[in-house]
């Protein structure tokens, strides 16, 4: 590779030319991205509090140890005494590791968590730089394993809006299921819209019209991933206001209004 | 008529600093215009690289109020006039003089990326046939103007100097032209990954941000290929898949 023939002068931490708010961008995402990692490991440590008539939390879904309605039965024996319970541990990993290696969060969380840019021509703190290009950040690379776990979850999620119309083995509307139930939307949106989903149905292929049906399917995730930030966030909020949705109801604090 | 004041940088590869000069301003100008009246009326030497003026040839490129754009497209109405405006040349090239950088590093590195190797010709008359389909996609790649602004915006370039580990969002496009082809057979993965760095991006999205073209360079090339690597090197279970095809 042809080097540059002129030393340049390298700018320090946060210099720039910018006279605009260049810092709000990344500002709104730290306070949102923070607000949404506190409150998320708060909720997953709970342990109680999940459940609601015929709701479930999603973070707390799929339960699989826990309560009467977990899938394989209560607390497993061999959890040891002095680590914290909560079923939402086994699971949150999962959708955790989904986002974090998400190409969108992945560039805004680099630019408001750890400055690398801190926004586009603005100096940074550190001169040393690997990127993704190698230990540890090349392990971003994994996230089509982590979308096809996502893929699993939005399957649950679904069975467990279905489940929110069903109160005692009565077809009923209650402001939880349509919490539930767009909750699950607005996750499909996102999960459906992710660059790995892009490149596996179609991206992959350079002549995608000897294939309609991929052509097809790729035009679709195409659509979604063109608008894949803002079903990230409206997703991101959408999932922790179901949890304290069914929190508070399950707390007595909020009641859960029949519609019918 | 308004004034304004353009703060704009005057040196060479010795040194600069800005230089202020306030002029009036009329509806409808945009920054080269200004630029072309300071070096008519108050600064002569003033040295600036155009040649359309229609934001197609990706000569005017600049950083105005810090942020890089071409300055033939951009309108003063579009700016705070209020406060001077800062005209600078672009910072991630070496400068030759004023507003004027030495950008052949690109064309250096563009030698190196393979060229197109289109595969046998579909026809006897040695012709090929494609869908329109398949070349719409890599169409959007083809209105780069090769203005460098996403180049110059770069943090890996702008601010860690990979100039020789590092090709850039540019020739990410233009790699992602070729390698999307529906008749291109060459395999530039390799290259990608290893001596041009595509690992370096961090798909922070400051290119796809200041492209006049609007190329959506991030999610429509950078990621897709970053993805066509995973395959290749990455996915256990692609690896796997080989193995079985026989593939390698
Ligand atoms: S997205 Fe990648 S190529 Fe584009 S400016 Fe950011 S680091 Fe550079
Ligand atoms: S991709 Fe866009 S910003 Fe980059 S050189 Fe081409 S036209 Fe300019
Ligand atoms: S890229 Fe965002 S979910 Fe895959
Ligand atoms: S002068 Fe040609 S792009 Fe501005």
């Amino acid at each position: 590779m042809p080097e540059i023939d002129v030393p340049l002068e390298r700018v320090g931490f946060g210099s720039t030319s910018r006279s605009d708010f260049w810092w709000v961008a990344p500002l709104v995402v730290f306070l949102g991205l923070g607000a949404f990692v506190v409150y998320a490991t708060w909720a997953g440590l709970q342990g109680d509090y999940y459940r609601f008539g015929p709701y479930l939390s999603p973070f707390y879904s799929p339960e699989l140890f826990g309560s009467a309605h977990a899938w394989f039965g209560p607390k497993p024996g061999w959890w040891p005494a002095w680590l914290i319970w909560s079923p939402a541990i086994l699971i949150l990993w999962a959708p955790g590791g989904f986002r974090v290696t998400c190409y969108y969060y992945r560039g805004a969380y680099y630019k408001a968590f750890w400055a690398d840019p801190p926004s586009c021509t603005v100096g940074e703190p550190r001169k040393y730089y690997r990127g993704e290009h190698s230990f540890p950040l090349i392990w971003q690379n994994i996230h089509r394993y982590f979308l096809y776990l996502g893929i699993f979850f939005i399957g649950d999620l679904a069975y467990d809006a279905w489940n929110g119309f069903w109160f005692n083995g009565h077809f009923g509307v209650g402001v939880g299921s349509l919490v539930l139930l767009v909750n699950v939307i607005l996750l499909s949106g996102y999960t459906f819209g992710c660059h790995s989903l892009r490149h596996l149905v179609g991206g992959v292929l350079d002549r995608l019209s000897r294939s309609p049906a991929r052509k097809k399917v790729y035009d679709c995730v195409s659509c979604l991933n063109a608008r894949h930030m803002t079903w990230a966030w409206c997703s991101l909020f959408w999932v922790a206001f179901s949890d304290v949705y069914i929190r508070l109801c399950a707390m007595g604090v909020w009641h859960d209004w029949r519609i019918f | 008529m308004a004034t304004a004041t353009f703060r704009v940088w005057r040196g060479d590869a010795k040194g600069g600093k800005f230089q202020d000069f306030v002029m009036e301003v009329a509806p409808g100008m945009v920054v080269l215009d200004a630029i072309h009246e300071i070096q008519s009326s108050q600064a002569n030497d003033l040295a600036v690289r155009w040649n359309c003026k229609a934001g197609k040839c990706g000569s005017c490129s600049a950083e105005i109020n810090g942020m890089p754009k071409l300055m033939c497209m951009t309108r003063l109405s579009q700016l705070p006039l209020e406060k001077p405006i800062t005209v600078e040349p672009m910072r991630s090239f070496p400068l030759v003089k004023d507003l004027v950088t030495d950008v052949s590093w690109n064309f250096r590195v563009k030698e190196q990326i393979k060229p197109f190797r289109p595969r046998k010709p579909d026809a006897p008359d040695g012709t090929w046939r494609m869908d329109q389909k398949d070349v719409d996609r890599v169409q959007e790649f083809r209105k780069c103007i090769e203005c460098f602004l996403c180049q110059d915006v770069c943090h890996v370039l702008r601010n860690h100097h990979l100039y020789d580990q590092f090709i850039g969002p540019r020739f990410f496009v233009y790699a992602a032209a070729l390698e999307m082809h529906p008749l291109d057979v060459e395999d530039r993965l390799k290259d990608l990954r290893k001596t041009q760095g595509i690992g370096f991006c961090n798909i922070t999205k400051c290119c796809t941000k200041v492209c006049p073209e609007s190329i959506h360079i991030t999610d429509n090339a950078i990621i897709p290929l970053k993805e066509r690597v995973v395959d290749q090197f990455y996915d256990p279970l692609k690896k796997l898949f080989r193995v079985f095809q026989g593939d390698k």
